[in-house]
């Protein structure tokens, strides 16, 4: 079974985007997305050898909530920043140590903070322990810090880890 | 009415797109300049999108979910382009205001 289908998850999520790229939910474009669900994990194993688990659905409901939230909150921030004097912005790098271990659990956090306030994720270590980000107009890196590590990474790690 | 609310989301998104853009000629240095395409510019897009579902859900029958995907891709692909970029001006070192983190210029050194 689980080399048969090795993402139970992405199968579903792959036909869902074939019917909307298709914006027809059609039985013949709902089986044909399935179809391609299960044969693109099949050939794509090798990029994700393991398999996707979400632990907590409410959890990671919550943090999509929140996300895109700060999404909007970090627009009018920016744009804030942009049309106020630039010469009074305070850029900083700030490292932030890293909880989370899984490859796709990082990724969603570099995203996660290069689309919300004043922060872009700008460099992961290596060792996949530090993660390098640029603030806008950091007032106490500390505080960014522990912001990112609360927000964002923990209910990362309750889903995915 | 509903045609106001589409110019309305129109407009907004035109804006943000606009200031986004803008933050490319007024901010101080590479690293600042990436926070404008990355951010200011996801609402606003988000903003055209959503009047162009709306739009074409009333218009034609039967709803227009496309833009959830552009959306979708959107999210997935501005941030790793930014981050990409501003691996790359870690490597190349770039006059930056903040003072660089030690530690990323320090490793990357080939």
């Amino acid at each position: 079974m689980a080399r048969l289908l090795p993402h139970p998850l992405l199968t579903p999520l792959l036909a869902l985007v074939w019917l909307l790229l298709n914006n027809s939910f059609s039985t013949g474009h709902l089986l044909l997305g399935l179809l391609l669900g299960w044969l693109i994990p099949l050939f794509t194993l090798r990029f994700w050898p393991d398999a996707v688990k979400i632990g907590r659905p409410l959890t990671l409901m919550r943090f999509v909530g929140i996300f895109l939230l700060d999404v909007v909150v970090a627009n009018f921030g920016v744009a804030r920043l942009i049309l106020g004097s630039p010469d009074r912005l305070r850029p900083a790098f700030v490292e932030v140590p890293l909880d989370l271990r899984t490859d796709l659990a990082i990724s969603l956090l570099a995203n996660t903070i290069s689309l919300t306030p004043g922060t872009v994720s700008a460099w992961l270590s290596p060792d996949r322990r530090t993660l390098i980000v640029h603030g806008l107009d950091v007032d106490d890196p500390a505080e960014l810090v522990a912001t990112i590590k609360q927000r964002y990474e923990t209910p990362l790690r309750e889903v995915f880890e | 009415m509903l045609d106001y609310l589409l110019a309305f989301l129109i407009l907004l998104g035109a804006g943000f797109t606009f200031i986004g853009s803008l933050g490319l000629a007024r901010l101080p240095d590479f690293y600042t300049r990436l926070h404008g395409p990355t951010k200011a510019t996801t609402l606003g897009v988000g903003a055209m999108l959503v009047a162009s579902a709306i739009h074409f859900s009333v218009g034609e029958g039967g709803p227009s979910l496309h833009e959830l995907l552009v959306t979708l891709f959107l999210f997935i692909t501005a941030p790793v382009s930014a981050h990409l970029l501003s691996k790359a001006g870690l490597h190349l070192r770039l006059r930056s205001r903040a003072p660089a983190p030690g530690k990323a210029s320090g490793e990357q050194r080939d």
